[in-house]
């Protein structure tokens, strides 16, 4: 495989997704993966491994820097350009939505490093696709002890039961046009507010 | 009653004071008044500000002066078609040290308040002693290579007889990390905007030597860079972008209103900082060395002295500047191309409506204006300057060549 001898280095402080990357590449047949989390350093391993693709993800402040010594230092010997082609609009574009740069050597054909770049791509959505997952996950966990603790509430001071207290949060919920977790944690916050032993 | 249609408008921004006009348009609703539902993305480098401007996210953006006419002589990385018709305050930076550093320098006579030739001609002599010694050259960093506080620092540099190239090294590190690099000794002094000179000193980590004000009074900073797209397609909508800034930066300008914007810029959203570091700079009263504090006349400028045109005079000095440094080769198409990215003609039609004084003139000699003086202009009156450079050298637009030949001397 011709890509076999490409090196890539992926910059990126998330080291589960950068780890996520890295299994891509290796999957996908690339044996010369480097990854690397600590910015600081990132030059020294640039002179050393001389990369032919740097993969960095968008959050990184440090990318001013990098493209820095990519343009005018004489760290990197050789040239270095944003993507493959500036007039691929589509590539950037997709990289850009999802949240992930690349610079290539210059002189690197389109067609070997495009794949690279569109697995750097689809790996990065698929991450970002689980972090909001694990937050919907984690915010329904958090709405659901909220209802608890306000359904405990009800029945202690009004003495009713559970079902009565459910009922009593979702009607008042329907008629202020609120979400049932919203009520739930207004009455949470206002019950701590008056006694604040609960 | 039914909601006025309101226009989307999505803005790049960088958590630096220089923000301010952006944040207060939308936040003090000079935005809404003009019909504009503004959003303010912050973001973590000027890379991602080109990037997604390139790719139609923002269609406007704070940033760099320099950056816009860059992108026009094709020296960016990625295609970027943006005009800056509106500049976004003048002034506004400051070069801190290291404490190790201002110690070198005291063994020379120290620094003198913030004064901007006594700090540099000590700072030379502390390279010199370096030289002598074998020792490593000192190391500076700034934002960008595009950026005003590269070419503000080695203007400044060489002045003073220190070569920016063979002297010293100059590295890229982003705003926020500055204080910790300067703290870990990674970097002995930066040159950075506010409040981030403020945020060293107040770790501990930093003295300020100088102000980009000292160093070059009332100069240009960050801009307004517009997607050329939308200057074509929806002119109307891009001056009343111009007039809700123009609002916005008069609000700005006004002390009554500076501890209401600091606490604004302090928001997480923002800048997210103490506005107890924020304010010093709008006040212009700078504590510069531990608990010293200095008043710094025109530190920034967010609206006084056209502080929001854009001076064509302004985009040619910063080509001057990247022809000096080898960003760039001389050649007059160039230096027109540079001129023409910057819009003085956008930003006269959208605010003169306002009732507003606007420069008659699209460029102007730097340094010629040693008071305040009144100037041409189409409204009222108009004072602009002092606007002197801190070693007296004078910037005529008319001789750029010839600046720029002398420079290389």
């Amino acid at each position: 495989m011709s890509n076999a001898q490409l090196s890539v280095l992926v910059i990126d402080e998330n080291r589960i997704r950068a780890s996520i990357i890295e299994a891509g590449l290796r999957d996908a047949g690339h044996d010369q993966v480097t990854l690397v989390s600590d910015v600081q350093a990132v030059a020294l391993r640039i002179r050393d491994l001389e990369p032919d693709v740097i993969v960095i993800d968008l959050e990184n402040p440090n990318r001013d820097m990098l493209e820095n010594m990519f343009q005018l230092s004489r760290v990197v010997k050789r040239p270095i350009a944003m993507f493959v082609d500036r007039s691929d609009q589509a590539s950037i574009e997709a990289a850009v939505e999802a949240g992930v740069s690349a610079y290539v050597v210059d002189g690197l054909r389109q067609e070997r490093v495009k794949p690279i770049l569109d697995m750097a791509i689809s790996r990065f959505n698929a991450f970002s696709r689980m972090e909001s997952e694990l937050d919907a996950a984690r915010s329904e966990l958090a709405e659901r002890k909220v209802i608890e603790r306000a359904k405990g509430i009800l029945m202690r001071t009004k003495s009713i039961d559970e079902q009565e207290a459910y009922a009593l949060l979702r009607k008042t919920a329907m008629n202020q046009n609120r979400r049932l977790s919203e009520i739930a944690q207004s009455l949470v916050t206002a019950s701590s507010l008056l006694d604040p032993e609960d | 009653m039914p909601a006025p249609h309101l226009h989307e408008i999505r803005a790049g921004f960088l958590p630096l004071l220089d923000s301010a006009i952006l944040v207060a348009a939308r936040e003090k609703a000079f935005a809404e008044d003009e019909a504009i539902n503004l959003t303010l993305i912050r973001e973590n480098s000027w890379a991602n500000i080109r990037d997604r401007m390139a790719v139609g996210h923002f269609q406007i953006a704070h940033m760099l002066g320099p950056m816009p006419i860059a992108a026009r002589l094709g020296l960016t990385p990625l295609q970027l078609d943006v005009i800056a018709p509106m500049a976004l305050g003048l002034g506004g930076n400051a070069v801190t040290i290291s404490v190790d550093l201002a110690e070198a320098m005291a063994g020379h006579g120290g620094l003198s308040g913030l004064h901007a030739a006594v700090s540099v001609e000590r700072l030379a002599q502390v390279v010199r002693d370096r030289k002598s010694g074998h020792r490593p050259p000192l190391s500076f960093a700034v934002v960008h290579p595009f950026s005003a506080h590269n070419y503000d620092l080695r203007y400044w540099l060489a002045a003073g007889g220190i070569d920016p190239e063979q002297d010293v090294q100059i590295v890229i590190v982003p705003p926020p990390l500055m204080a910790d690099a300067l703290k870990s000794g990674q970097i002995d002094g930066f040159c950075v905007g506010e409040p981030w000179n403020s945020l060293a000193v107040s770790l501990g980590a930093g003295v300020i030597a100088t102000t980009k004000s000292a160093i070059w009074r009332s100069s240009p900073e960050k801009v307004l860079a517009v997607s050329s797209s939308l200057e074509v397609e929806e002119p109307d909508l891009l001056a009343a972008i111009l007039r809700a800034l123009y609002r916005s930066a008069e609000w700005c300008g006004h002390a009554d209103h500076h501890e209401e914007l600091a606490a604004l810029l302090a928001r997480p959203e923002y800048v997210g900082l103490d506005q107890k570091l924020l304010l010093p700079a709008l006040q212009g009263r700078l504590r510069h060395r531990g608990g010293d504090v200095a008043k710094v006349q025109d530190f920034f400028v967010p609206f006084d002295k056209a502080a929001t045109f854009p001076w064509q005079s302004h985009a040619l000095w910063f080509y001057s500047q990247m022809v000096r440094w080898g960003h760039a080769t001389w050649n007059l198409e160039d230096a027109q191309g540079a001129a023409q990215v910057y819009r003085p003609d956008l930003y006269r039609a959208a605010v003169s409506p306002l009732g507003a004084a606007v420069p008659a003139a699209n460029s102007k000699v730097e340094g010629a204006l040693q008071t305040p003086t009144h100037v041409g202009s189409s409204e009222g009156s108009l004072i602009l300057g002092p606007d002197g450079f801190f070693d007296d050298r004078i910037f005529d637009p008319e001789q750029v060549e010839a600046y720029v030949k002398e420079q290389q001397v």
